[in-house]
């Protein structure tokens, strides 16, 4: 199969770029190593839209940090899913952490990053009482906000698939050949497709497609942060996103509301190689304890739902990698997105998609693009009334599967079916957040691989996790 | 739609269906039952093991034929069943909101009774390190596959927690052919009840680890692994101590926690030690109306004291209903003292003039023990326990004669004998 443009990584990146692509007439595919999309580190990180104030003046970061806030806002609200614009608190808690505090002030100006203000103990005590009492100063970014980044990842990926894109999961790419018709991009498992430009996304693995490529020599350092999720009783405790003045150990820890109401703590970032990325560990869990409490002393862990490690793409220089390969002409590579990538996830696609068309030359604006993605929570935010008519209407919105998430058996269907389509208990989860409650899927897990088994026609025995090799039991008794 | 029923019965397991019988009894003939699930019984559905029903029936049941019982009596008595059905909220003015099927369904009660039980501790509260593979269940989830779906969960396991559930499915598992490598307890002591350490570990050979715990998980996919070590005082791994089992399965069986969102809702107020609602010994919560039982009130270590509160629960809700809503909610006070892990109830309405049954655990095994109940002036009642563990629920029983003395608060403590 040959296609205009092969992107490798189905990330928020390669999302984003696919779906922007998509608004030219061409033919695209996605080209995915696992079972789902968003599997790497858009599944696994903070879930932050950045204020802009943090990256260095002058690289890509903060350029495109300073553009992508905006476009972010607006591609979340087209793809119906949840952003809020809750603002961020950098606080300093130490003497010594407010010249900090005051370097990013300074920093935020040169990224032109507007509405950014110094605020005293007493504004910050009022915006967030439950902040710790040794708070000094912070700056204040009220365009800051948050999003789930997997969500956002499957939604980008939808929408782009609703208008012509192809994704091909488990597609290990192994080989990455120019040939006179294009690259031949071949799987470990023999698949293959042709492609006039290939776009590399793909994350912590992106220096060993450049170097499939014959590109450049990117050297990815992966780092792996660990995070805690608390329950919703706890998703009270801050309104804002409060991180910590950075020092020594990193960007310190954050401690934030997501969108969905529960409370994330975290990171923590270690140097690791890939196949440890995902590993908690006691140290790391630890220190989110500890470090988090800095900032908030009130949080009740007991209260921990799960914990998590994310790897982030990150790479010696510290800037992204957004250019055309200059030793194999039609090769781009978009590496080393490690944070504010989520943030600059569509001004990242908008550079890519500039990239491609110095490349490729312009192509025709596609005509039936639809930006807008239907909302898949819409049930979720109907009143009772519209609920009950919905039910009459359509009977397995009646029927409660996921008690804590209050997730129905008509939207766990419809996240089956619904571009990009998963059969995974896994995927479920993070399409409708059935099992992503405080009980952890322990009541609902089988009612889920049910309904999966029931869709997709198989046995409950074959429905897996997270892709074939994840079988949730072992046959029969 | 908006209908009325005098009493709406929050879950249809054991205690819902004590709590209906006895209200329906007690002469309030208009009582609903609502669970979710497509029959009532609750966790007895899945529970197909015997040891059920000695103490109430004085014969060992399996638990679909305790539910069985129950089952009958709601039948025979005609309460009607809301089944598939789930309440998503209440609030103190006693609307109850469901959802099935059919639509929404709204339904102002005079008085409700929650019973909607308790959930199993997950892995993430846990903090266990290390990979998110296939293969972790808590142990309820994975005694549902095998026993009511017929599922293979795995080939080799571990069974990390020696509460009742884990240890019944100790016994489960090795019954089914899958090899039990190890129970770990990171406590000194099983939190399970004696006959069952006797007849699902030591019958067949499974190893019991106390002061163990699972401190890593491996496997990217499918369970790989877990890495057991034993822990020092603070509950902290012993890194020298560090053993690899491999296992592709691993059951929780970590403690369970009251379900008692819905009680959140109403403004009920929670006993941090129960994990349930502060109950008077009418099982009333402080919410005029509404009354709590089972293990969404505090967790219980059999089903036969479940019934027993439910039924407490019940007559007292049709008492409610039938004098149209007079009882106060002043009371005295029933605390803790040395030795003591919670008390139910914790509060006693002095105008009840019946004898009072206290229901209480010991924080940790005392052997022998002597409990004592006293005011601030004097002791009241003292009792005599051969055997007081943690995992043994025990019960005081009050002479009416004393209570009606008592006008302060009272406080029960035990003490190790030797």
């Amino acid at each position: 199969m040959r296609y205009d443009i092969v992107i490798i990584g189905a990330g928020i990146i390669g999302a984003m770029t696919a779906r922007r692509l998509a608004m030219q007439k061409r033919s695209i595919c996605v080209l995915e190593k696992e079972s789902d999309v968003a599997c790497g580190a858009s599944k696994a990180n903070s879930g932050i839209v950045h204020g802009g104030f943090d990256p260095e003046p002058g690289t890509l970061k903060a350029r495109l940090n300073a553009e992508g806030i905006g476009k972010l806002y607006k591609a979340a609200k087209q793809l119906n899913v949840p952003i809020k614009n809750n603002g961020s608190l950098v606080c300093s808690f130490d003497e010594s952490e407010d010249g900090k505090i005051l370097e990013l002030f300074e920093r935020a100006k040169k990224n032109g990053i507007m509405g950014v203000s110094i605020i005293d103990k007493n504004k910050i005590k009022e915006l967030e009482p439950n902040i710790s009492d040794n708070v000094r100063i912070a700056l204040y970014a009220p365009a800051a906000g948050i999003v789930c980044p997997y969500e956002l990842t499957i939604a980008a990926m939808g929408n782009a698939m609703d208008n012509g894109v192809d994704l091909k999961l488990g597609f290990e790419v192994s080989s990455i050949k120019k040939e006179e018709g294009g690259f031949v991009v071949s799987s470990t498992d023999g698949k293959r497709v042709i492609a006039g430009v290939v776009i590399n996304c793909a994350g912590v693995r992106s220096g060993k497609i450049s170097e499939l490529a014959g590109a450049e020599t990117i050297d990815i350092m992966p780092r792996a942060g660990e995070y805690m999720v608390l329950d919703k009783s706890e998703g009270v405790k801050t309104t804002r996103t409060i991180f910590q003045a950075p020092g020594k150990e990193g960007k310190g820890i954050l401690v934030t509301p997501t969108v969905d109401g529960n409370l994330l703590i975290g990171p923590t970032a270690s140097l690791v190689d890939e196949a440890n990325g995902k590993d908690t560990t006691e140290g790391g869990l630890n220190a989110v304890m500890r470090y988090s409490q800095k900032s908030v002393p009130c949080i009740d862990y007991r209260k921990v739902i799960t914990s998590f490690s994310g790897i982030r793409a990150s790479e010696k220089n510290g800037d992204f990698i957004i250019e055309e390969s200059a030793n194999v002409q039609g090769f781009i590579n978009v590496a080393a997105i490690d944070s504010p990538g989520l943030t600059c996830c569509v001004s990242i696609a908008d550079m890519v998609a500039e990239t491609v068309n110095n490349i490729a030359g312009e192509a025709p604006i596609n005509t039936r693009f639809n930006c807008i993605r239907e909302d898949t929570h819409a049930f979720r935010k109907m009143n009772d009334e519209q609920k009950d008519a919905y039910i009459k209407e359509h009977p397995d919105y009646g029927e409660m599967v996921c008690r804590c998430e209050h997730i129905t058996k008509g939207e766990i269907i419809r996240a089956i079916v619904t571009n990009p389509q998963t059969y995974d208990v896994d995927g479920i989860k993070r399409r409708v957040r059935a099992g992503m409650g405080r009980c952890q899927g322990g009541f609902c897990g089988h009612s889920v691989m049910r309904i999966i088994a029931q869709v997709r026609k198989c046995r409950m025995e074959d429905v897996t996790k997270d892709g074939a090799d994840a079988k949730m039991v072992k046959g029969r008794v | 739609m908006l209908i009325e029923h005098n009493i709406v019965v929050i879950g249809g397991g054991p205690a819902g269906m004590a709590a209906a019988v006895a209200a329906f009894d007690g002469g309030e003939k208009d009582v609903i039952i609502i669970d979710r699930e497509d029959e009532t019984g609750g966790v007895l559905r899945q529970c197909i093991h015997n040891g059920f029903g000695l103490h109430k029936f004085g014969c060992e049941l399996t638990g679909p034929e305790y539910a069985e019982i129950y089952r009958n009596k709601i039948s025979e008595r005609g309460i009607k069943l809301y089944c598939n059905t789930t309440v998503v909220s209440i609030d103190n003015s006693k609307t109850v909101v469901a959802q099935n099927r059919d639509g929404i369904l709204k339904i102002k009660a005079k008085a409700i009774i929650l019973a909607m039980g308790c959930r199993e501790r997950s892995r993430g509260a846990l903090n266990i390190c290390g990979t998110r593979p296939a293969g972790i269940y808590s142990a309820g989830a994975a005694q549902r596959l095998i026993n009511c779906y017929g599922l293979r969960v795995g080939e080799r396991a571990v069974i990390l927690g020696s509460g009742d559930i884990g240890l019944i499915m100790a016994r489960r598992l090795t019954l089914q052919g899958i090899k039990v490598e190890a129970v770990c307890e990171i406590m000194p002591y099983s939190g399970g009840l004696v006959r069952n350490i006797t007849q699902c570990l030591d019958d067949f050979g499974i190893p019991l680890y106390l002061k163990t715990t699972v401190s890593k998980i491996h496997g990217s996919k499918r369970l790989e692994g877990v890495t057991i070590a034993q822990v020092d005082d603070n509950n902290k791994a012993i890194t020298d101590t560090e053993r690899y089992i491999p296992c592709d399965t691993l059951l929780l069986s970590v403690g369970l926690i009251p379900e008692n969102e819905l009680s959140n809702m109403a403004g009920v107020e929670l006993d941090a030690l129960t994990g349930g609602a502060v109950v008077d010994q009418n099982r009333q919560t402080t919410v005029d109306g509404i009354f709590a039982c089972g293990n969404a009130l505090h967790v219980h270590d059999l089903v036969d004291y479940v019934s027993d509160e439910a039924e407490i629960a019940g007559r007292n809700a049709a008492q409610y209903c039938l004098r149209d809503g007079s009882f106060s909610t002043d009371a005295i006070c029933i605390t803790k003292g040395k030795n003591i892990k919670y008390v139910v109830p914790q509060r006693v309405d002095l105008r009840q003039k019946d004898n009072l049954a206290i229901y209480l655990r010991v924080d940790k095994p005392l052997g022998r023990a002597l409990f004592t109940v006293k005011t601030e002036k004097e002791i009241i009642a003292k009792k005599l326990q051969i055997r007081a563990v943690p995992g043994e629920m025990i019960k005081i029983d009050i002479n009416k004669n004393q209570i009606e003395r008592v006008g302060s608060n009272i406080e029960i403590s035990a003490e190790a004998l030797n």
